[in-house]
């Protein structure tokens, strides 16, 4: 097995003793970026020229890895996967993009999202569709669908991605590697281009919880620049993963679940990690939330998002930077910019985002979503004054192939494919971690927790990992 | 007659360290596009951070026009597309200004007048343009700069309550020490509101965009009187629009009517946690605005007994005005610190065209000058000599009164004996000495103080001259 398909602590350890270099592991990532390019189209810019970093006591150090492509990154091409911003050369670095530059990572490329990280497929970058590993017939899902394939792929050992609705998750859930969206504020957005910002969060995909612990305490941390992160400096992931978990306290969402049980492989999945929570002796019990207001959880994600996105990206005009067509006056310049630059679908976004912020239809449609978000929040805050997490299946199946639609108004899709959009909703910390096989392809568990409590909730999803025993796909084929 | 009500809303730059959301420095230079930071370009990935000194200030004002204060401050977003807006939006304060209901006193030609402020809020400024013929460029300086806006109830009835609700707001941004609330700078720029009635309804509201000078206003403001009332006596309707002024002919013009309003689409800035405005900051910030123009005209008329001429001209600027104050407060005649102010130290000012704080004058030096005289030590013509000296070297009064060797001989024994030697040098005059000849005395003055070298006290010199004059070889 390459040292590159170890977990980071593994290959760190090789590192420090001399087992392997950096140039040698920057190297054979660069190569299955190339190898794997083609089946999966991971990648918007592969990195040829990517250096060995000096190796340090940092566990990040030395070590390949790669961001999704709509976090800034200095004089290397930065998309965003849409065609507006097809040439943007960015002349900063997102925080958390500096900050594992501090901890000397080497980034090996910058990967595909669904343009501008608006979706859910991974289907709609500029630079075509994103294919699962486990099975190229069927999506690896989105928005962060290059950082998850690359993972997935055993490409690199981590990625940094971004989350606004399940953007992390979802993608992670269907490739079977873990994937985290931390508190609200956490992680600084700067430098994360923004969707919807009250919902957008930073977090990474990693092969493993640990894993995923030692990115995220490198890249947490209170950013002058970001209003809205905070000082974390007395929460330490990695320190507390493998406290006891005995006496601890989870819920399920009855409604959701009970939509699972129509399909036995999935929902056995489901109780099988319920019953490894009870082993390690925590409590796991049915909680209800109206049905209602979780049918709501969907429909109000889209108003608040298109109406965020659609002022968040009304920067993109061609006029300062990006890709501008001509026009006879400055209206024009921006109409022609625009019609040409976004997707059909960003388009239709942009008017329903429009539409919502209308003078006539804030009332309705803007702060009623609002309304409905706050009342979610509110519900999922009070539980966990009870509760230390929320333990759900992850989404209602496995990675769906490509011609596959969802019937969006039925029960099933608004439930179980969207309850992820709490974590956002409330700025929870949630992580979505693999919990074995249906078809031979993998499914996930998601755990979501109180606010501030991130290492918390990595330390459930460590334990519940070790019974779990998932093995990776880059690992299984090892064997 | 119709009755024409004016409403303003103005905008006003402040002045701090940094733009409101960027660290780019807010200040004049030459060089375009050379106070920029990545915020103010609109690239992707950008957060705004509040700057909390602008803040502060746009808080000091709001507190200054007696406005109420939000329990937070929040910020939108007013989201339109023009080339000089990179973001696409402008941050701005729709759901919790800094301040509102507030209002400011005006005294237009002696009468108080009350002018009700709706509300004041702060909000970063657009890029600014320059159009040439084919092309126009952007100059991003401009871009974030601090913006306070101000908005007026439509309570204003004349050009001459509007122009001097402008002044009297000036004073308040100036005196606050927030903005130098230059025009020609472009540091205030104006929106005016003017309709006309027969009734006590209001007609339609006519707004005339982004007026670039006070005078502007003016010519703004009497050619819409002119118009509306044409357009009212010929049984018009006056359209509900909004129009811009043409600085060459002072003519105003249309830009867009009332159905073709942008829908700004507000709604609330989610970058910007809200903080909440505790009563302690709101202390520390009242506790730093000062008593106002107004006030101070009134208190030196009232209080000092000055005429409302000097009040005027001492209130002009707000440091003259302190100046004075200090000086009052250190204990001078407020009629004789007032003489000294506006007469020497002003007139020395406008001479040189320099500041107050440019010459090394303080009160202390005033107050001093003011006792030496009352002290009968120096001459009132000496004192002036004294400031002159003063004024330029920033020596004390004192000091320069014994340099220059003026100190006045107001010792009685000393002043006799003088007068008993001049009168013995010139018997003969003396003898002959007559009241009634006034010439006589002068010359023995003149010896009394040609023997002192001016230095003897003149008033006591003549008092002791006559009397000695008068037993003289009797």
């Amino acid at each position: 097995m390459s040292y590159l398909d170890k977990s980071l602590k593994e290959i760190h350890q090789a590192l420090q003793e001399g087992k392997v270099t950096s140039k040698e592991l920057t190297e054979e990532a660069l190569k299955r970026a190339h190898e794997y390019q083609e089946e999966l189209n991971s990648f918007v810019t592969i990195l040829d020229d990517a250096k060995e970093e000096k190796v340090t006591d940092n566990v990040l150090s030395g070590i390949p890895c790669a961001i999704k492509d709509n976090f800034s990154t200095k004089g290397v091409l930065t998309t965003a996967s849409s065609n507006i911003l097809s040439d943007y050369v960015p002349v900063f670095d997102a925080t958390a993009v500096a900050k594992l530059k501090d901890a000397g990572m080497v980034m090996i490329g910058k990967t595909v999202l669904d343009e501008l990280a608006m979706g859910g497929t991974g289907t709609t970058g500029h630079t075509g569709i994103v294919k699962n590993p486990w099975d190229p017939t069927r999506m690896i899902g989105g928005s962060s669908a290059g950082s998850a394939a690359a993972v997935a792929r055993g490409i690199v050992p981590y990625a940094l991605g971004s989350d606004t609705g399940d953007s992390i998750r979802k993608p992670a859930g269907y490739g079977g590697v873990v994937g985290y969206k931390p508190t609200y504020g956490l992680v600084s957005r700067w430098g994360l281009f923004a969707f919807a910002s009250s919902l957008d969060h930073v977090g990474c995909f990693a092969k493993t919880v640990e894993d995923a612990a030692y990115v995220i305490d490198n890249i947490k941390g209170i950013d002058e620049k970001d209003m809205t992160s905070f000082d974390s400096s007395n929460v330490n992931i990695v320190d507390n993963l493998n406290n006891d978990v005995a006496g601890k306290k989870l819920f399920y969402i009855k409604e959701i679940v009970d939509e699972l049980k129509e399909d036995k492989k999935y929902y056995d999945n489901f109780l099988k990690v319920l019953d490894y929570a009870k082993e390690l002796g925590m409590e796991v019990k049915e909680e209800s939330i109206d049905g209602n207001i979780l049918r709501g959880i969907y429909p109000s994600y889209m108003a608040i998002s298109c109406a965020e996105a659609t002022s968040n990206n009304s920067n993109l005009t061609g006029i300062p930077f990006g890709n501008r067509k001509d026009g006879s006056t400055p209206d024009e310049v921006m109409i022609n910019t625009r019609t040409e630059g976004f997707s059909e679908l960003i388009r239709r976004r942009f008017v329903i985002g429009s539409f919502i912020l209308q003078k006539e239809n804030q009332e309705k449609l803007f702060l009623n979503a609002q309304r409905i978000r706050r009342l979610i929040v509110d519900k999922v805050t009070d539980l966990f004054k009870t509760y230390d997490g929320c333990i759900m299946p992850n989404a209602g199946s496995i990675a769906p192939k490509f011609d596959e639609e969802h019937d969006r108004l039925s029960d099933k899709y608004l439930l179980l494919e969207n309850h992820l959009g709490i974590g956002n909703f409330g700025g929870f910390p949630s992580i979505t971690i693999p919990s074995g096989l249906v078809d031979n392809m993998p499914v996930a568990i998601n755990i979501t927790g109180p606010i501030m409590t991130d290492d918390v909730v990595f330390n459930i999803a460590n334990k519940l990992e070790e019974k779990i025993g998932f093995v990776p796909l880059s690992k299984k084929e090892e064997k | 007659m119709y009755k024409v009500t004016i409403g303003l809303e103005v905008h006003c730059e402040l002045q701090s360290n940094s733009k409101v959301f960027s660290p780019a420095i807010n200040g004049y230079t030459e060089a375009p596009n050379s106070h920029v930071a990545y915020q103010d370009l609109g690239f992707p990935g950008i957060l705004p951070v509040a700057n909390e000194e602008a803040v502060k200030r746009a808080l000091k004002v709001s507190m200054a026009m007696n406005c109420k204060t939000p329990d937070e401050i929040i910020f939108d977003r007013k989201n339109y597309y023009y080339p000089d807006l990179p973001k696409g939006y402008q941050i701005t304060q729709m759901t919790k200004p800094v301040g509102i209901n507030g209002y400011v006193d005006i005294d237009v030609n002696g009468e108080i007048k009350r002018v009700d402020i709706h509300d004041t809020h702060l909000e970063e400024d657009t890029a600014s343009l320059d159009h040439y013929d084919t092309y126009s460029l952007i100059d991003y300086n401009r871009s974030g700069i601090p913006l306070l806006e101000t908005v007026t109830e439509p309570c204003l009835h004349s050009k001459e309550e509007a122009l001097t609700f402008l002044e009297t707001y000036r004073s308040l941004i100036v005196y606050c020490g927030v903005s130098e609330a230059r025009s020609d700078k472009g540091q205030m720029r104006c929106d005016v509101n003017v309709s006309l009635s027969e009734t006590d309804e209001l007609g339609s509201k006519v707004e005339i965009k982004n007026i670039n000078s006070f005078y502007n206003v003016g010519r703004a403001i009497d050619f819409e009187i002119e118009r509306q009332t044409e357009i009212l006596q010929n049984g018009g309707v006056v359209e509900q629009e909004t129009r811009r002024l043409d600085d060459e002919t002072g003519e105003t013009f249309h830009m867009r009517s009332k159905v073709d309003a942008v829908d700004y689409k507000y709604f609330i800035e989610p970058n910007i946690a809200p903080t909440p405005v505790t009563d302690e900051m709101l202390e520390e910030i009242r506790k730093t605005i000062p008593m106002l123009q107004l006030d101070r005209k009134r208190k030196y008329m009232e209080e000092y007994g000055l005429s409302e001429y000097d009040s005027d001209v001492l209130v002009k600027v707000k440091e003259n005005s302190d100046f004075f104050q200090e000086c009052v407060d250190l204990g001078t005649d407020p009629k004789k610190a007032c003489n000294w102010v506006t007469g020497m130290l002003m007139g020395y000012l406008n001479e040189n065209e320099i500041k107050i704080e440019e010459v090394p004058i303080k009160p202390i030096m005033i107050k001093e000058l003011v006792d030496l005289v009352d002290a009968k030590t120096i001459s009132s013509k000496q004192a002036k000599e004294v400031f002159e000296c003063m004024i330029e070297s920033g020596k004390e009064p004192n000091v320069i009164v014994k340099e220059k060797g003026m100190m006045q001989i107001s010792d009685d024994s000393a002043i006799h004996d003088i007068v008993m030697e001049v009168l013995k040098e010139n018997d003969e005059q003396a003898r002959s000495y007559n009241p009634e000849k006034t010439r006589m005395i002068d010359f023995f003055v003149g010896q009394v103080m040609k023997k002192t070298r001016g230095k003897a006290n003149p008033a006591k010199t003549m008092e002791m001259l006559k009397e000695e004059l008068s037993k003289y070889g009797k």
